[in-house]
């Protein structure tokens, strides 16, 4: 029996209920079984968020405590948020760009220091570190950040499918002229981790 | 629209609620209708989304979808198409069916003719919901017969055959779904859609007439329903025995998306045991559950929220003279409250059977990590209505407030909620609070709450005189589920153009003398407006209006305008703060020195921070986005 358990975490509006969605696509495609879950409603813009994606022998989308294969998160400590997934094998791929919550510029809570973030995370799993800005800044579009996270994603290896039927359901599901700039926004996330 | 594609043996990706429209449209559904609210609605959004794309291009949408005032007219309008024949689908989340349970109750005792669906999306853990409760005891309140699916593709399939079953009771039934199905993707296997019957036929009765004479002959007809829904239940795909391993003593009863757990844990703990899964758990399959505990001497029931299941295998055992064991809630093993997960229900298990619990625990990271919570969106009308209105008497007032959006008023800075039970509420407890005490009353709902509950606390005030300011934030859209048009917009669910129906002019229909009109951005007028009302003896009315700025800078996109970027001058900055600790705009925030800066990421550019700046301090960027 396998079964993969990913978890994707973010910040609302960064594109990560899209990205679980292509990737349920994407498994759909490769048939393999698949659920998704996501949250709605109160989680708006700037609310935490976490969707969790399994694929294989599964019945239902909900990952156990320190079982997830893989955590992909676009905010750095949104990765510790929902570190609680992870085990000493699992892989946290994070996007390096904080995204600071409303709470701190009001001066209520305080953003940690993000080399401290970094160095607990390492106690849990591996850590690799993403700058997606960047990467999707050069792809052509800042708003590809979820698909360098995908592409990351893919270039982890815990996918039971090819990494070409992930691109091809990503590129899908952006209208035609954002294409390319989707395909090299992926291929930059996949070499970020791969080489 | 892959949703709509004809091609049975096809297998497409779907969220429950896009499922379940699925399973309607498999159906051929002829009227759908629904009042918004999560975890329910995509369920119609989807039929809108539908209607709307076959309005654009002038072309049939093959059903009639309306977002209805409330809950409890949703319930109407769908259950007098299905009284006339027609194959009928109403949604809502849990609380809705409160709103629609006068019509509900009733209905069952006279039933329909044409299929129909009664969707409820129950909300275990209240992730965007003022209660838990569990919308399973409707079904044995009421009496309808009701379908609990697992996964999407079975809410599917469930609402595909649901419109059979409720066709052959001649009953509405219930489809009881929680959270955690609605807002789950998995695989669907399409089916072929269905061609709608289009025009019902209304055949005259007096058993349609709920007189107290008709109502007695109506009730025993319930009951032979439920009678003969049950022998339906006992041959129902939907109820099936699993064995896992090689069972012997153990058996679990289960539904819904505790199958999931139950499954995935019998799988994990290579346990033998034996798993009733119930997806028509009303009524029950009666002599199915009697084999089932005559097969086991151990059962655990796992099910969330209240022990339903649990209490009605306890009555079948006694009826049975069995001696059997149940274990479950009663036994403290499980929790009634909250969702369940795989986590929970392993634990569960595993202190049940008194084996070792192998899932790890994880340690806790040990630095402090800074919220999220939702806030009230950069540019929120909202925030300066709240602002103008606490300007206007900062000390001594109370603020009931109500379902949507502006709850989030709540937050810091502005804490401008003091009281909230369910839709409508706002201006009920603002009569009773102007009753019970000598603070001033300034109530808050929106406008898609007024036309929902809002229009008799209206009625109440102005009747009895109660001093009191009630306001309707007018933002022209249901905001907090997904911009949804209401009465008080000029379009409606399919896309066509609607009656708009103004707040301010049912106030005074209403018999409230005192009804103002303000633009919440003008902060120095609401304020005045505020003032007055406050002084006015009786009951005022404030409509505050100004289109939610979500829609409205995605219309000035649309038409190629663009949106203000607001920065701080920090050689005029005097450091006051007042934007920040008064305002408190999620857009801006403290650089290192103390100063004040705005996220040109969030700002949306309503000028609200400028306009409220003593010292002029906050200027437009010259660019935009």
């Amino acid at each position: 029996m396998t079964k993969t358990n990913i978890v994707l975490t973010g910040v609302g509006g960064q594109g990560v209920i899209t990205a679980a969605n292509i990737l349920g696509k994407a498994a759909v495609k490769a048939g393999v079984n698949v659920f998704v879950s996501e949250v709605h409603g109160m989680a708006q813009r700037g609310g935490s968020v976490n969707c969790t994606v399994r694929l294989g022998d599964v019945y239902g989308p909900l990952v156990q405590a320190c079982s997830a294969d893989v955590i992909v998160s676009t905010e750095p400590i949104e990765a510790l948020r929902y570190i609680d997934y992870s085990n000493k094998d699992t892989k946290i791929i994070t996007d390096i760009n904080p995204v600071v919550p409303f709470t701190v510029s009001t001066g209520d809570e305080v953003y940690p220091d993000i080399e401290k973030v970094y160095n607990k995370i390492k106690t849990y799993g591996k850590l690799y570190k993403v700058d997606a800005v960047k990467l999707a800044k050069k792809a052509g579009a800042l708003i590809t950040k979820n698909v360098v996270m995908l592409g990351a994603l893919a270039g982890s290896g815990v996918l039971p499918f090819d990494k070409k039927i992930l691109l091809d359901t990503v590129l899908e599901n952006v209208p035609k002229k954002y294409k390319e700039i989707n395909k090299k926004a992926f291929e930059s996330g996949y070499n970020s981790i791969k080489k | 629209m892959e949703i709509l594609e004809d091609k049975p043996g096809k297998k497409i990706l779907l969220l429950g609620n896009e499922a379940i429209t699925r399973g309607a449209l498999e159906a051929g559904v002829d009227v759908a209708t629904t009042y918004p609210g999560t975890p329910s609605s995509e369920i119609a959004d989807t039929f809108s989304y539908i209607a709307r794309y076959f309005t654009k291009q002038k072309k049939d949408p093959s059903y009639y979808f309306e977002y209805s005032t409330n809950e409890k007219v949703a319930l109407e309008v769908a259950g007098a198409s299905a009284i006339s024949g027609l194959r009928a689908l109403t949604c809502m989340k849990h609380v809705g069916l409160n709103v629609a349970s006068d019509t509900f109750m009733t209905y069952m005792y006279i039933g329909c003719n044409g299929g129909h669906v009664i969707i409820s999306a129950d909300d275990p853990s209240c992730h965007s919901s003022q209660n838990e409760q569990d919308n399973r005891y409707y079904a044995l309140f009421s009496g309808a017969p009701m379908l609990e699916p697992t996964t999407p593709n079975e809410a599917k399939e469930m609402t595909r055959i649901g419109f059979e079953i409720s066709e052959k009771l001649k009953s509405p039934i219930l489809l009881r779904t929680t959270t955690r199905l609605n807002h789950v993707r998995g695989p669907i296997n399409l089916k072929k859609i269905k061609k709608p019957r289009k025009k019902g036929k209304f055949e005259r009765s007096p058993m349609w007439v709920t007189t107290p004479a008709i109502a007695r002959k109506r009730h025993p007809e319930l009951l032979k329903m439920i009678k003969k829904a049950g022998e339906i239940s006992e041959k129902s795909e939907f109820n099936k025995i699993i064995n896992v391993g090689k069972p012997k003593d153990w058996g679990i009863v289960t539904s819904g998306v505790s199958y999931n757990y139950v499954r995935e844990v019998a799988d994990d703990l290579n346990l033998d045991i034996r798993i009733l899964k119930l997806g028509m758990t009303h009524p029950l399959p009666r002599k199915m559950c009697e084999k089932f505990i005559k097969s086991c001497k151990k059962i655990i029931v796992v099910e969330e929220l209240e022990p339903i299941l649990e209490n009605q295998f306890k009555n079948i055992a006694y009826d049975m003279n069995s001696d059997i064991e149940l274990f479950g809630k009663t036994t403290n093993h499980f929790s009634r409250l909250f969702e369940y997960n795989l986590d929970i229900v392993t634990e569960g298990i595993c202190n049940i059977l008194n084996i070792k619990n192998p899932i790890k625990k994880p340690k806790k990271s040990d630095i402090k990590l800074p919220s999220r919570p939702p806030a009230l969106c950069p540019g929120c009308p909202h925030r300066a209505t709240y602002y103008a209105a606490k300007l206007a008497k900062p000390r001594g007032v109370i603020y009931p407030t109500d379902i949507g959006c502006y709850t989030l008023g709540r937050a810091k800075p502005l804490e401008m909620a003091d009281l909230l039970l369910c839709m409508g509420s706002n201006a009920g407890t603002a009569c009773g609070l102007s009753v019970a005490t000598d603070e001033k009353i300034i109530s808050f709902m929106g406008d898609s709450t007024f036309f929902h509950s809002g229009i008799p606390p209206v009625v109440n005030a102005a009747h009895h005189n109660h001093d009191v300011v009630l306001t309707v934030l007018d933002n022209r859209t249901t905001a907090m589920t997904g911009h949804q048009p209401h009465p008080g917009t000029e379009f409606d669910g399919m896309g066509r153009p609607a009656k708009k129906i103004f707040v301010e002019e049912v106030c005074k229909g209403c018999g409230i003398e005192k009804v103002e009109i303000t633009d919440p951005n003008d902060i120095k007028k609401t304020t005045k407006i505020f003032k007055e009302a406050l002084d006015y003896k009786g009951p005022a009315v404030v409509v505050s209006k100004s289109p939610c700025i979500l829609l409205e800078n995605r219309d000035k996109r649309k038409r190629g305008e663009k949106i203000p970027v607001y920065t701080v001058d920090q050689d005029k900055c005097k450091k006051c703060y007042l934007c920040i600790s008064k305002f408190g705009c999620p857009a801006l925030y403290y650089g290192e020195n103390k100063e004040v800066f705005i996220d040109e990421q969030q700002c949306n550019g309503c000028g609200n921070c400028a306009t409220i700046c003593p010292f002029d301090a906050i200027v437009v960027k010259e660019e935009g986005k």
